[in-house]
């Protein structure tokens, strides 16, 4: 953003502290992340740069916790990555179906009630996760559901439909509904219309309403708090006890592999969001 | 024939306007049906269970079903400046029997102490003279039970049992705001050195306004550059919103772990530059320090997504056409730039301000005792002292706050308005 040739000195001056400002901001922002790298490699069990880090001795760095990580024999983090995964994909898959439903009623002008509805259908995303988190408890507890797989992935449904049904909604608010209706007229019936025509067309909108749904689910530490047992350990569960009990290095290799992991769901994000807009015709 | 306009027909001979409405009907039906499993399903799981939240602060049935006959006799007790009638007491006997026989005598017992101080030991006399069939059923029993203990002669006890008749009861919120119904059946306040309640109320909205105030002050100016550069640079830039937002809060909070920690790297820098001394080390975590600092970060995408997409349909020719009029720059932005980007300011404020008042993890891990919230304070009572009717109420007071603010939001910028990304 280069200032035009006549800007006044003062302005120039204001110009680059305003950008020194956002350097700084930038840095808060991403910085953070980036010093857990150096230090999973770390050959001491401490959560410090070590002298030998330092200065880049090579010996100074290891494997040790990435191995802790996979082969260590008290180590829960299998369990519990296991656990994560499948709690998260099938919580993925209730949120996109009962959300994408939701999203293509409260997308049609004939919906009554519109805005309670949809008030009420987003209400977990704004209601804070610990007052979520004891009604949830409330509920798994009398339908005997708490400490059990279904319970939690129940759970981590009601917290990502949101994220699908707003998503979807605002792919189909630039929908062109005469094509369900060139289709129907074309005597498809409903059913075929929706596979065929528009979820081709929306499908970037329930894709990256599945990925909220699934980080959501995957990075879920509050209600899972109060739901899981022993036997439904989950990662960020793990890195919870693990960081209030003792900070140990093998936290840091795994935090490591959730950044790589998140890397990848921003990049395919940001893909689907610049795919769903250039087929919406939006041009920024 | 023109003057009275004919009914338009359809091909089955039924009126038009008919023909329409039911279509009309149809399609309500089926757009409702749509989102009727997912309605259900919340209203279900989600909903129902917060009216059971309520219902668990306000219950009090306890007492109310362990003595019927006593509050059933208490009806006739009309000066209740005076004991109450041999009714009464008779009811009590009768029914603390009944208890003794189920062995629930002992929860009534504490029940009552929490009523009024001193209840435990009158009852457990009460109890040892039952046992040893000391009390003669066919004479009066007022008298009789007047002569185990002087309370049982003093009204205040009776009154104290009356107080515990309604099945509901407010004492819950009352103590969630450090008050308590006193004897006479006013609300009194809690002594001054045991009102935490309200320390921590008041400690959530000020670190929840900070953190709102700190974000929006970091996050306008970046939002305004990524709103304004060229797109390649602005793309790059925006991962580093973006990459935080997606990345799980446990590892950030991590990193905060290790970046404030006594010997973590900011400490280190400290030190390098001169700042602070190598053995005075100042404390950065488990305070109100750590609090703000890992919040501020966390919550910080939050604020700059809402502004980035209003200050994105801020057309540049506006400013220029402000300078051109005369203003200087900043008079341009003030007057032009700033209140257009008002929305913005709003819906990514109460966002912050949401998610702040509601926060739990991270104050947990990084605040230490001075910089807990009200979420770790009902995590308390439903983990540890297991008192739920009391972490239902504190929980119902603060979703009371964060639904004001929703309606307020949803007033401002409306709900389908949301941004994700």
């Amino acid at each position: 953003m280069a200032l035009p040739s006549y800007t006044e000195t003062r302005y120039r001056i204001w110009h680059y502290i305003y950008l020194t400002i956002c350097t700084f901001v930038f840095f808060f922002l991403i910085a953070p992340l980036f010093v857990i790298f150096p230090l999973s490699f770390n050959a001491e069990e401490f959560l410090v740069f070590s002298e030998g880090m330092k200065n880049l001795d090579p010996d100074a760095f290891s494997l040790r916790w990435y191995k802790d990580m996979i082969y260590g024999t008290k180590n829960p983090w299998g369990l519990a990555a296991k656990n994560s995964f499948i709690i998260a994909i099938f919580a993925t898959i209730g949120s996109i179906i009962l959300g994408t439903l939701a999203a293509l009623g409260l997308s049609s002008r004939h919906m009554p009630y519109k805005g309670l509805i949809m008030a009420t259908l987003i209400s977990p995303m704004i209601v804070p996760l610990i007052i979520s988190g004891v009604a949830i408890f409330f509920f798994m507890a009398k339908a005997g559901l708490a400490a059990t797989h279904t319970g939690i992935v129940l759970a981590h449904i009601i917290l990502g439909t949101p994220f699908v049904v707003i998503t979807v909604t605002a792919t189909l608010s630039g929908f062109d509904h005469s094509v369900t209706r060139a289709a129907a007229s074309l005597g498809s019936n409903p059913v075929n219309t929706f596979m065929k025509i528009t979820l081709p067309l929306i499908l970037p909108g329930v894709i990256s309403g599945g990925l909220f749904a699934f980080v959501t689910s995957f990075d879920e530490v509050v209600v899972v708090l109060f739901l899981a047992g022993l036997e439904n350990t989950t990662i960020p569960i793990q890195m919870w006890t693990g960081l209030r009990e003792q900070l140990s290095p093998t936290i840091l290799a795994v935090a490591t592999c959730l950044i790589l992991l998140s890397t990848l769901i921003l990049i395919s994000a940001e893909l689907l969001r610049r795919r769903s807009e250039r087929l919406r015709g939006i041009n920024r | 024939m023109s003057s009275e306009t004919k009914q338009i027909l359809t091909t089955d001979g039924i009126p038009l306007e008919v023909s329409l409405k039911k279509a009309e009907k149809k399609n309500k039906i089926k757009a409702f049906l749509l989102v009727a499993p997912l309605l259900l399903f919340l209203v279900i799981t989600y909903i129902f269970p917060i009216g059971d939240m309520f219902m668990r602060s306000v219950d009090d049935r306890m007492v109310t079903n362990m003595l019927p006959k006593t509050f059933k006799a208490m009806e006739k007790w009309e000066n209740l400046e005076e004991l109450p009638p041999e009714e009464v007491y008779r009811g009590f006997y009768e029914d603390y029997k009944v208890l003794v026989e189920n062995q629930e005598h002992g929860k009534l017992g504490q029940r009552l102490n929490k009523e009024k101080n001193g209840f435990n030991t009158i009852t457990k006399r009460l109890f040892r003279q039952i046992k040893r069939n000391k009390i003669d059923e066919s004479i009066s029993i007022k008298e009789q039970i007047n002569k185990i203990h002087k309370r049982w002669r003093n009204v205040e006890f009776w009154l104290a049992i009356k107080r515990t008749a309604p099945p509901y009861t407010m004492a819950k919120y009352l103590k969630g705001m450090d008050m308590y119904v006193a004897s006479d059946g006013s609300i009194a306040q809690v002594d001054e050195d045991r009102r935490i309640h309200r320390i921590l109320w008041l400690r959530t909205l000020e670190i929840a306004f900070f953190v709102t105030l700190f974000s929006f002050f970091m996050g306008y100016p970046i939002a305004h550059l990524l709103a304004t550069l060229p797109m390649k640079y602005s793309n790059l830039l925006m991962i580093c919103v973006l990459l935080p937002f997606w990345t799980s809060l446990l590892v950030r909070t991590a990193s905060w772990m290790i970046l404030l920690q006594q010997q973590g790297v900011v400490n280190d820098f400290f030190v390098m530059i001169g700042l602070v001394g190598d053995d005075n080390r100042p404390e950065m975590m488990y305070n109100k320090v750590g609090t703000y600092v890992a919040m501020t970060q966390i919550l910080l995408p939050f604020m700059v997504l809402p502004l980035y997409s209003v200050m994105k349909t801020i057309s540049p020719s506006l400013m220029r056409a402000g300078k051109s009029l005369g203003g200087t720059p900043f008079v341009a932005f003030w007057k032009v730039y700033f209140p257009l980007t008002i929305p913005g300011i709003g819906a990514g404020c109460l966002l912050v301000f949401i998610l702040a008042i509601g926060y739990y993890i991270t104050p947990a891990l990084v605040g230490g005792a001075s910089g807990t919230l009200i979420s770790n304070q009902i995590a308390f009572h439903m983990k540890t002292t297991l008192d739920w009717s009391f972490a239902s109420a504190m929980g119902l007071m603060l979703l009371t706050g964060v639904l004001v603010i929703y309606w307020i939001y949803n007033k401002l910028v409306g709900v389908d308005n949301i941004k994700l990304g």
